[in-house]
């Protein structure tokens, strides 16, 4: 019987296997930013050593605000200390680290495939849940806690046991005005929010092959939040494009060996997966999140749904309990909910296609509320301003700012307040997440960007012309 | 045999107050928000920050949730619903646990990362049906401050009515919380093995270096 692609990855990183199935799985990358500040003087106290710090990379992002521009900008105490922390760690074990001053710094799921650092055929790791995003170039990749993070510092590898396999085919083709973004709600919508767990997910089909690198990111960035802690998309023309001439990519002879590899890592034909679900990507419209996980996800032409319809007693009080906290009701169209701030931004949808879809979007046009664009690095930045995206940013009256979290996880400054509304292009919508009492309903850039200059949630194939 | 983890406590029989948490997909951000997360361990108000958002309003006082309740404040052992623990990778969500005395939490399903955080901090997650969950969670509402109690080497619960139910462990995470090993010195033994796949790897995969 044929392998799956990530079973054909998995065994070639099994250094050794257990009785029980376990296997110890070698590391090829991992990644760290600042909130694991911590892990160095944990492993210190241990008494351990980083076995490989050529194979950790490291890069501030959760903590530092979008208006900070050196690290003195950011405010002294934890914030400050977190940031500082991780830099100097990196000096003193000697691992590359991309600093705020650096322009390759960023959202640490957006810089790894950006340098090259993520790779087709390779395992990753971060203790991050979004780390999942790295499977769309073709490899193993998912988050991990605090103590695995300590024992990949000081072993390079981990015990894993092997997920089950799931395989989404996204059948057709996406209409116009569509995203990765809106695939992944709708199939987040038909798993349900556990649907995954216990999986790891391989998405194919033609409508995830006709999407960007970017979009294929975003495909798998949000998989965790199906409950699966890897996706997958297998490496074709456009991962090997999109790979060439990266900082950290192999060189020459290397390169030409890795592409020969890299092309025998597609799933056999005759590879078997526990689970296979197939949607069709003609049918997905524009979708918006209601509740507080984003499983709770909706067409834009619909309505905010019934509880009473609801059979099943805990998921009626789920229901209900959502509409309280988003303060909604029942019946309501989607297109009727005003917002209060827009966020363009998040390892979801923070690269350059993202920016260019919202633009689109925005031209000409002027922001009806507060919107915050936020690039995920400082290469994006750059590449987006010389496209002169962030003039038609800044025209709109958005606010065009310095790469990184920002208002996906309300840490570092940008947040909503009590009782406010977003339309957010992260990737959670959970209660308080955008800061306490806040209200995210999940978009893709495009959407967001209707919501902006409406002022409420639109369909965004009203406002762009059909290419 | 590998050393033994000294900040975790064996875990082997263990009963308490369990209390019953009525929220489906459960989130970290829920059991622990994330402006907490760059506190450090030892913060004297560390315990306060678990379901911190659900217990108290914005000027500290009390909400109506049920572990503000005096019957189940105690509880050790939690009862939950389906995905407990999804969302964010942040172990601080089992910190916080633990900084509570909790031990164990029952519920129908786990996310993923969650799970693996407790297995590796000494805190027992138990995967039970949803129907079982949902009837615990009943009994405990009916009677507050009821006992539900754990034998992991038998790998069962007794509810608070005494009926018993089975559970399922892999092998390897029971014996490592049963006696509070340390992973990493665990690997550590493995060394040689490391470096030997490293160097086959490397011959056959440069590019990867
Ligand atoms: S952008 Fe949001 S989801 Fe992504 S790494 Fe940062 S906090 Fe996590």
């Amino acid at each position: 019987m044929g392998k799956t692609l990530f079973e054909k990855i998995w065994d070639e990183h099994v250094i050794t296997a257990r009785e029980d199935g376990d296997v110890l799985l070698y590391i090829d990358r991992h990644l760290i930013h600042d909130l694991h500040f911590r892990a160095f003087g944990m492993l210190k106290a241990k008494g351990l050593e980083i076995r490989e710090p050529d194979k950790l990379f490291g890069t501030p992002d959760h903590s530092i605000p979008t208006t900070a521009k050196v690290l003195e900008d950011i405010p002294e105490g934890e914030m400050r200390q977190t940031v500082e922390v991780l830099e100097r760690s990196a000096e003193e074990h000697g691992f590359t680290h991309f600093s705020m001053t650096d322009d390759r710094h960023g959202i640490v799921h957006v810089v790894g495939p950006e340098q090259g650092i993520t790779l087709p055929g390779l395992t990753l790791v971060c203790g991050d849940s979004h780390t999942s995003t790295h499977g769309a170039l073709g490899c193993i990749s998912f988050g991990i806690g605090t103590t695995e993070v300590q024992h990949v510092l000081a072993t390079q590898s981990l015990w894993q046991r092997k997920p089950k396999s799931m395989r989404i085919n996204v059948t057709g083709k996406l209409g116009f005005g569509m995203s990765g973004k809106d695939i992944i709600l709708a199939v987040i919508r038909e798993i349900s929010a556990a649907g995954g767990t216990g999986y790891a997910i391989e998405y194919a089909g033609s409508a995830i092959e006709a999407l960007s690198m970017d979009g294929r990111m975003t495909v798998c960035n949000m998989t965790i939040e199906a409950g699966a802690r890897s996706g997958i998309i297998a490496p074709d023309d456009k991962t090997i494009d999109y790979c060439a001439g990266r900082p950290y990519a192999p060189k020459d002879g290397q390169w030409d060996q890795a592409v020969a590899y890299w092309r025998t890592l597609p799933s056999d034909d005759d590879a078997r997966f526990d689970k296979e679900i197939t949607i069709d990507g003609d049918a997905i419209p524009p979708m918006v999140t209601w509740g507080n996980s984003p499983q709770w996800a909706l067409p834009v032409t619909e309505t905010i749904p019934d509880p009473s319809g609801e059979s099943d007693p805990l998921k009626r009080a789920d229901m209900e309990a959502a509409l309280d906290y988003m303060d909604l009701k029942p019946g309501m169209p989607l297109t009727d909910i005003a917002v209060d701030t827009v966020f363009i931004g998040a390892c979801t949808n923070s690269r350059i296609d993202d920016f260019r879809a919202a633009a689109e979007v925005a031209k000409n046009r002027r922001a009806k509320v507060r919107t915050l664009v936020v690039p995920g690095s400082g290469l994006v930045k750059k590449q987006a301003e010389a496209e002169g995206l962030d003039k038609i940013f800044t025209d709109a009256g958005m606010e065009w700012r310095e790469p990184g979290c920002s208002m996906c996880v309300a840490m570092n400054g940008d947040m909503l307040a009590p009782g406010e509304r977003s339309a957010s292009t992260s990737n959670r919508n959970f209660r308080g997440r955008q800061g306490l009492g806040s209200r995210t309903h999940l978009v893709s850039p495009a959407m967001a960007a209707a919501a902006s200059v409406t002022g409420h949630f639109t369909d965004v194939r009203k406002l762009i012309p059909e290419a | 045999m590998a050393q033994k983890n000294p900040g975790l406590e064996p875990f082997t029989t263990f009963a308490s107050v369990a209390v019953p948490i009525d929220i489906a997909n459960c989130d970290t951000d829920q059991i622990i928000p994330a402006r907490f997360l760059r506190r450090p361990g030892n913060d004297p108000e560390y315990p306060t920050f678990l379901f911190h958002d659900l217990r108290f309003n914005e000027d500290g006082s009390e909400k109506d949730f049920v572990y503000n309740k005096p019957e189940f404040r105690e509880g050790r052992i939690f009862v939950a619903d389906v995905n407990w623990g999804c969302g964010s990778s942040r172990e601080n969500a089992v910190s916080v646990l633990r900084a509570n005395k909790v031990r164990s939490v029952i519920a129908p399903s786990f996310g993923d990362i969650h799970y693996n955080n407790c297995i590796k901090n000494g805190v027992l997650p138990i995967r039970l049906s949803s129907e079982v969950c949902e009837t615990l969670r009943r009994q405990l509402h009916e009677s507050p401050g009821a006992e539900i109690a754990i034998d992991l080497d038998a790998q069962s619960l007794t509810g608070p009515d005494q009926t018993s139910y089975e559970f399922e462990i892999e092998p390897f995470d029971k014996h490592r919380l049963l006696n509070g090993l340390d992973e990493i010195v665990l690997t550590m033994e493995f060394e040689s093995d490391i470096a030997d796949f490293k160097t086959r790897y490397e011959a056959k995969h440069a590019w990867a270096g």
